[in-house]
């Protein structure tokens, strides 16, 4: 499955662009898709691997399956207020 | 009884005390509590000359409604209203508005405290810091942690 994954702020920085596509194999994981968006080149693989996953509005956990149909995006540490 | 949402928003354009205070202002209430988070002139001992907030909006509307109604669970009446703000901002201008109204003060500081303690938490905005050096950078946040 195609991935478009959104980036914002620090690492909208790394990814050079607000959203950026990945191909996943059917069943990945949370932490699948950081690790895929990680190999994708040298800055995005500064993005720490505990990054925060967002699906559909919704921090999930690492072993949260991916549909292809859902907004994913990757949240650096939040500092509203 | 229970408390109500007045209003849970994220707005681009500058917040003013009034409409909030008036969005939870009640017959039965006896205290109205405002709290503006504002830009200051220093981070760590750095100047700063301004501030540029950014959200991922659509989330960040939906967590402030979710934060504004758990804040109203935690009161037995009164009403809030909670607004952060994005965009541009100099100094002194206010990135957050809560206001909390109740029949008597005490829950109205508490609930207060709790709604930006829980926004810093969860809310998903990032600051851009602006030095007067003419240097720029994203301040450190608060990881997320995933939803229960």
């Amino acid at each position: 499955m195609q991935i478009d994954v959104l980036f914002f702020a620090s690492y909208r920085d790394l990814a050079g662009a607000e959203r950026r596509s990945v191909t996943l194999p059917d069943g990945a994981t949370a932490a699948d898709l950081v690790a895929r968006v990680r190999s994708l080149d040298d800055d995005l693989a500064r993005l720490p691997e505990a990054a925060a996953v967002v699906v559909n509005h919704h921090v999930v956990r690492s072993d949260h399956a991916i549909a292809p149909s859902d907004e994913v995006a990757l949240l650096p540490p939040v500092a509203g207020g | 009884m229970s408390a109500t949402v007045a209003m849970a928003r994220i707005i681009d354009a500058p917040i003013h005390p009034e409409p909030l205070l008036d969005a939870v202002a009640a017959d039965g209430h006896g205290a109205a509590l405002l709290f503006l988070g504002t830009v200051r002139d220093h981070a760590d001992g750095r100047p700063v000359s301004g501030m540029r907030y950014e959200a991922y909006v659509e989330m960040a509307e939906k967590v402030m409604d979710e934060i504004a109604r758990e804040a109203a669970g935690r009161l037995e009446a009164g009403a809030v209203a909670v607004v952060h703000r994005i965009g541009t901002l100099d100094l002194r201008e206010a990135s957050v508005g809560i206001a909390v109204a109740t029949p008597h003060r005490a829950p109205a500081y508490e609930v207060n405290r709790w709604i930006i303690e829980e926004i810093k938490k969860r809310l998903p905005v990032w600051k851009h810091e602006h030095y007067a050096d003419g240097d720029a950078a994203w301040v450190e946040g608060t990881p997320l942690e995933a939803d229960a």
